[in-house]
């Protein structure tokens, strides 16, 4: 099916109906200087055969490299039925279906999805997604503020535990809509938020409190007892969570006393492959009460006139195209795509698949950490439980270890220099169920080995 | 034709205003209003100690096909928002001008009188207009 519906006469038609000789014209009362020239860096065009054999070369030029990368992006295996069936061309479309008439098997997919994210994460309605975890957790912070309408400041409490990343997204999109967050420290003996961090919020008009779990560095915070110290001060909690960890850890709409309001997320562990930074998809859950300020379209179940079981896109007068600028966003599509893969991971693993995965992973990171601690030189930063991720401590800097792990084909964590100097020497590492115990291995004796080559320089 | 009590004030955005003995003023919409918008499924009313400016949207009735702003008539502080409609938003269709009003109002000093307020059946003509 072509996309553009017009021919050339078409266009000549539509032109000579409103006097105008060519498109271009269209455009002149654009000035000059402020027209796009065409772009004189791209080099000329290729054609298939030329572009496959560049792209080939340059992924060869990659190589394929033993990761030990988490940090927001995840590893996992993905069945090969996941995406033979999600390329299929009945799903194959990266657009929401708004013709109930015409798509009902994959409204009833993003339902499905809708389901399977509710059920895991405890809390009462999912959306059909975002663009990725750290939109999300920025559309969630203007959600609260939307929400908590006894809290007048718009201040909201993020602990420094928080991916960076997403800390960045959420002040870069909320920048012209007077948010603000306040950062809340840690404690850099256990790499979690500390209760004596909370103290000068005590008595503060604060809007909301964002809970990583796990966070940024693999540990896993009090959800509990930050939950219960928000709520008693009228502060509404975003938790921000591993999907693939919930099938171990209790749910946001448990924590507490009465759970989390809104739990945002990134979904990429649930069958998308790591791919450059994305396409990946954010998942987004609150309790039902507050469902009307949330973002996001929104697939429901009903019954057709015939008394049919029927889905379709609901409670969409809180999107722009009916409420336009008083919407709850102006995101009002979805990663289509990217959820189908993760409903037929989801489908295909189960509750249980998913536990395993998760205790699999969990039991890896166990398994590396204590095998690069025997390493001289390496220490574990925290002492605490962690979910399939933790921080080193090196006695010497991060980057060139790190630079020669990759000449031995090891992708050996992150460098957390740039984002936490306070932790010295520090490296963020992890390992899911697809590392064995010669991968460790291997990790263990290329550090050893490199952590004496570069002592003895 | 609309149902429209001759005691109320109206504007032509489609809220009525009741004048209450103790000079505050209760405010919905109109009964034509509720019936554009069909059946509500939600509404959105400002808590008490809110102050409105004249013609600010401080309240929200969505239908199952539409959403809409209702705006402030008269500029003033809110002393409630009917408390009913959170869970109940059908009375705004059974009873608009009695137990589906939308909130309460303390108008701001002089604003009553500056509100460019329409009988009803300066109202009426305007209904009437629309419908041509």
């Amino acid at each position: 099916m072509a996309f553009i519906p017009h021919t050339e006469a078409d266009v000549a038609a539509m032109l000579a109906a409103i006097g105008v000789s060519r498109i271009e014209d269209l455009f002149d009362e654009i000035p000059p200087e402020l027209r796009a020239r065409s772009l004189s860096g791209v080099p000329a065009a290729l054609n298939e055969m030329e572009i496959g054999r560049l792209m080939s070369e340059r992924a060869r030029a990659d190589g394929i490299a033993l990761s030990f990368l988490g940090a927001g992006a995840y590893e996992h295996h993905i069945p090969a039925a996941v995406w033979a069936i999600t390329t299929r061309g009945e799903f194959y479309s990266a657009y929401t279906p708004y013709q109930a008439e015409a798509s009902q098997g994959t409204l009833q997919l993003i339902y499905e999805f809708q389901t399977m994210i509710a059920g895991l994460t405890g809390m009462e309605v999912a959306n059909a997604s975002m663009y990725d975890g750290a939109s999300a957790t920025a559309e969630s912070a203007l959600m609260a503020v939307r929400l908590n309408r006894k809290s007048k400041s718009a201040r909201i409490l993020v602990p420094m535990t928080l991916h960076p990343h997403y800390r960045r997204v959420a002040v870069a999109t909320t920048y012209n809509q007077g948010l603000k967050f306040e950062e809340l420290p840690y404690d850099t003996h256990e790499g979690v938020v500390a209760a004596a961090a909370l103290a000068p919020y005590d008595a503060e008009d604060i809007t909301a409190l964002i809970i990583p779990q796990p966070n940024f560095f693999g540990c896993l915070e009090d959800v509990d007892a930050l939950t219960d110290w928000a709520h008693a001060r009228g502060i509404l909690v975003i938790a921000v969570v591993n999907p693939t960890a919930l099938a171990l850890l209790k749910p946001p709409g448990e924590w507490g006393a009465r759970g989390a309001d809104i739990a945002v997320g990134e979904g990429q562990p649930l069958g998308v492959p790591l791919s450059s930074g994305g396409p990946y998809f954010g998942f987004m859950t609150t309790r039902m009460e507050h469902v009307r300020q949330m973002p996001g379209r929104i697939v429901g179940r009903t019954l057709d006139a015939a008394g049919k079981q029927g889905f379709t896109l609901t409670l969409q007068a809180r999107e722009q195209h009916i409420r336009r600028a008083k919407a709850t966003s102006n995101i009002c599509t979805n990663q289509g795509l990217a959820v189908t893969a993760a409903t037929i991971y989801l489908s295909l693993l189960g509750p249980q698949g998913l536990t395993r995965t998760a205790a699999a992973a969990h039991a890896r990171t166990r398994e590396l950490t204590a095998a690069l601690t025997r390493v001289a030189g390496v220490r574990l930063a925290f002492p605490g439980p962690c979910f399939h991720e933790a921080v080193l401590q090196l006695d010497r800097p991060v980057a060139p270890i790190l630079r020669a792990l990759a000449s031995h084909g090891i992708l050996g964590g992150l460098d957390l220099g740039a984002y936490h100097p306070e932790l010295g020497n520090a490296l963020l590492v992890c390992a899911t169920e697809t590392k064995t115990s010669a991968d460790i291995d291997r990790y263990r004796s290329a550090l050893s080995e490199t952590l004496q080559s570069v002592r003895a320089a | 034709m609309s149902n429209l009590p001759a005691d109320l004030k109206y504007t032509k955005s489609h809220e009525w205003v009741r004048t209450l003995p103790d000079s505050t003023v209760e405010i919905g919409i109109t009964d034509h209003a509720q019936h554009e918008l069909g059946d509500l499924v939600f509404v959105e009313v400002p808590d008490a100690g809110r102050v409105v400016k004249a013609d600010e949207p401080c309240a929200v009735v969505e239908s199952v096909k539409a959403a809409s702003d209702v705006y402030a008539p008269i500029a003033g502080e809110i002393t409630a928002g009917n408390p009913k409609l959170a869970a109940e938003p059908e009375i705004v269709n059974a009873d608009p001008y009695g137990e589906g009003w939308l909130m309460r109002l303390k108008p701001a000093p002089g604003a009553l009188t500056a509100a460019a307020l329409l009988s009803a059946a300066q109202y009426q003509q305007v209904l009437d207009a629309e419908a041509h």
